[in-house]
């Protein structure tokens, strides 16, 4: 049986996701056993334009990228957004708050209307090309990684969770944020991290986006009982755009 | 001899972000030679203008996936400055062992996977796995440490979410910390091994010089000066090795040390100080404090006969080498330390004022940068920041404008593997993508 022929693509983004694949350590020598690997720019110098599996990190902010992931999309099988930037436009959409002509000049002063620095309204993957599946997170959560990819392998649908993150700070006993009155997006936001930044004392901050119909009565109730009105939850909703 | 080359490397690969090779050789004159980037823009410092204070630091960990701990803790520092905070010794010293891990873990990247395959003659680490299975599992497993240091101290391993101004939002157990002692004690000897496996083969290293100046930090906290942290990566001014006896500059005056300027050929602005361009980086670092490696850096640096005033920008890896050994040992002083004073729970209070601060810190590719003002309400009104790479950009063209000529005559193939391995040795972190980053060149 032939190998499926993986490819990793990065747009704009911090590239973390990939380190995440990287951060797999031991597991990625069983991993890379399963498929073929066949571009993966960060890690080695192989290229190929032939590819069943296009993973895809990063947002797209301008039109030659827009068209590289056309062109990557027509040659995929399978197209899988890869973190918060490739799923929901990641940190790089608080740029669209701005008026992106002022946000030019803002970072390069006078330079900053030159055509090399033009720049789009940030979008995430699904907004430019059909996107199969998506791994959530800033950055992924490797070990759900490796779950979905092992999934696709074996032909069945990946689960991904669709209850908030508040369902995973129950199961590991984590103290509510709300208790040390913080913050935070945990009621509304997608599981699937396991949780980590409240167990390390830091509210959720909503990396991986809202679940698909998040619960806004009892977020208004979590609001009400903290004495918290939603426009201070809708601040805190700025950093990954789940406003 | 070949007289005529075209090397038209784009995206170099084994580089985080993007970059350009171009070199045109006709009947043995160089019609052109440049490093070019063309990485997209991401805006960073209009984006985070109208934030809180307490959001500064997970915005801008974004700006790198493999540097993000140091641009969180240069944030959070800067933000402390502006709001005039100071923080307890005891998060001083896990922030610094924060930082650690993260030195250890990107330099076990980039020398283990990103470098060694040249060395063996590889495209990338993979081919290296049935080659050389035990340094691979060694390099793994040291990578993997790195990692679990990371994650405990920050909360998690990439973008860390412990870090908080005034503070910490978590501070580790005496359990978790004596743990960690053991994990990293046992991970020494793999590190010795990694680097003779590296030596073996440290010959295929090119042996090019050029003078250039070397900008880091060094320490001037009293108390880590008198430890193994007195080879500074987290406090200390700006030092050069072009000072010549004038002081060191103090970090709030940065903006006079990254001097960005135009170059006729370039649209961009890159940096100087005292010439036309600088290094920042290990080789940087270790050119400044040298002498303050931990006996094993020491170690490792003599193995490989590095010595303090070296100008060949390819034993930067090398000097990384030396540096994961040396804060592994670093870090193993700071626990004891922590150990000995005892751990206890820490209140945070902070409150927002106008100001605006300045810090840096060494990423692990160099000297890093930034600066925020606030309002009284604690909103950002203004940020700067200067990556390690985008000072780099200058220093890499220069290197390319002396190898270039000195070794076109062994021809296309060796001269497009010694400017790609060039660039590598930088540790290039191009989606670092803030201030005048975007470096183009007029065709």
């Amino acid at each position: 049986m032939t190998k499926p022929r993986v490819a990793i693509f990065d747009f704009a983004c911090c590239e973390g996701c990939q380190l995440q694949i990287v951060n797999l350590e031991e597991d990625i020598l069983n991993l890379i056993e399963l498929v073929d690997v066949v571009e993966w720019r960060e890690a080695m110098s192989e290229q190929s334009h032939e590819y069943d599996i296009a993973i895809i990190e990063g947002s797209i902010t301008r039109e030659e990228d827009a068209k590289r992931l056309e062109v990557i999309r027509s040659r995929a099988k399978i197209l899988i957004a890869l973190g918060a930037c490739a799923t929901i436009g990641g940190i790089n959409r608080m740029k669209n708050n701005f008026d992106l002509q002022e946000v030019r000049s803002c970072v390069y002063g006078k330079d900053g209307a030159m055509p090399h620095l033009n720049t789009q309204p940030t979008k995430a993957c699904h907004e430019v090309v059909e996107v199969d599946y998506k791994i959530h997170g800033c950055p992924i959560n490797n070990a759900e990684f490796a779950r979905i990819l092992r999934a696709l392998l074996l032909g069945k649908r990946p689960f991904v969770p669709d209850y908030p993150v508040c369902v995973e700070c129950k199961a590991r006993e984590t103290i509510c944020r709300y208790e040390y009155n913080e913050i935070c997006l945990g009621p509304i936001i997608r599981a699937g991290c396991n949780a980590p930044c409240p167990a390390a004392g830091f509210r959720c901050f909503g990396c991986r986006g809202l679940v698909d119909n998040p619960n806004l009565q009892a977020a208004q109730e979590v609001m009400d009982k903290y004495d918290l009105t939603v426009d201070d939850l809708k601040q805190k909703m700025v950093l990954f755009n789940t406003k | 001899m070949s007289k005529t080359i075209n090397i038209n490397v784009h995206h170099i690969t084994r580089v985080e972000g993007h970059g350009n090779i171009v070199v045109n050789i006709s009947n043995g004159t160089i019609e052109k030679c440049q490093w070019q980037v063309p990485e997209a823009p991401r805006f960073f410092e209009a984006m985070v203008r109208g934030r809180r204070y307490d959001d500064i630091q997970t915005i801008v960990s974004r700006i790198c996936g493999i540097c993000s701990i140091s641009h969180s803790l240069v944030a959070t520092k800067a933000v402390e400055d502006a709001l005039g905070l100071k923080v307890t010794e005891q998060t001083d010293l896990v922030r610094h062992l924060m930082h650690y891990s993260e030195q250890l873990q990107s330099h076990v990247l980039h020398v283990g996977y990103l470098v060694a395959p040249d060395l063996f003659g590889e495209k990338s680490v993979v081919p290296l796995v049935p080659k050389a299975t035990e340094a691979v599992k060694k390099i793994i497993k040291a990578h993997r440490v790195a990692n679990q240091m990371s994650a405990l101290l920050a909360g998690r391993i990439t973008h860390p979410v412990t870090l908080t101004p005034g503070g910490m939002t978590r501070i580790p157990t005496e359990q978790e910390l004596r743990d960690l002692k053991k994990t990293l004690e046992d991970v020494v000897p793999d590190l010795v091994d990694i680097c003779k496996v590296v030596l073996s083969v440290a010959g295929n290293l090119p042996a090019f010089e050029r003078p250039t100046e070397y900008v880091s930090l060094r320490q001037t906290n009293p108390f880590y000066k008198n430890n193994l942290s007195a080879y500074s990566f987290y406090h200390g001014d700006i030092t050069s090795t072009d000072l010549n006896g004038k002081a060191d500059m103090p970090v709030n005056q940065w903006e006079n040390v990254a001097n960005e300027y135009v170059v006729p050929q370039s649209t961009a602005k890159w940096a100087k100080w005292h010439r036309d361009s600088y290094f920042v980086g290990a080789l940087a670092r270790f050119n400044n404090q040298a002498e303050y490696l931990s006996p094993l850096g020491k170690t490792v640096a003599d193995m490989f006969g590095l010595k303090k005033g070296c100008c060949n920008p390819y034993m930067n890896s090398v000097a990384q080498l030396a540096e994961a050994a040396h804060v592994v040992q670093a870090s193993l002083e700071l626990i004891d330390i922590l150990l000995t004073k005892g751990l206890k729970p820490e209140k945070l209070r902070v409150s927002p004022r106008a100001g605006r601060g300045y810090a840096a810190v060494e990423a692990p590719r160099g000297i890093l940068f930034h600066a925020y003002e606030f309002n009284k309400k604690g909103e950002c009104t203004w940020a700067n920041c200067c990556i390690p790479t985008n000072q780099n950009h200058a220093n890499i063209q220069n290197d390319f404008e002396k190898l270039v000529p000195q070794y076109m005559h062994e021809g296309q193939d060796a001269l497009r593997q010694k400017l790609e391995m060039l660039v590598r040795a930088y540790d290039p972190c191009i989606s670092c993508s803030t201030h005048y980053l975007h470096v183009e060149f007029v065709k």
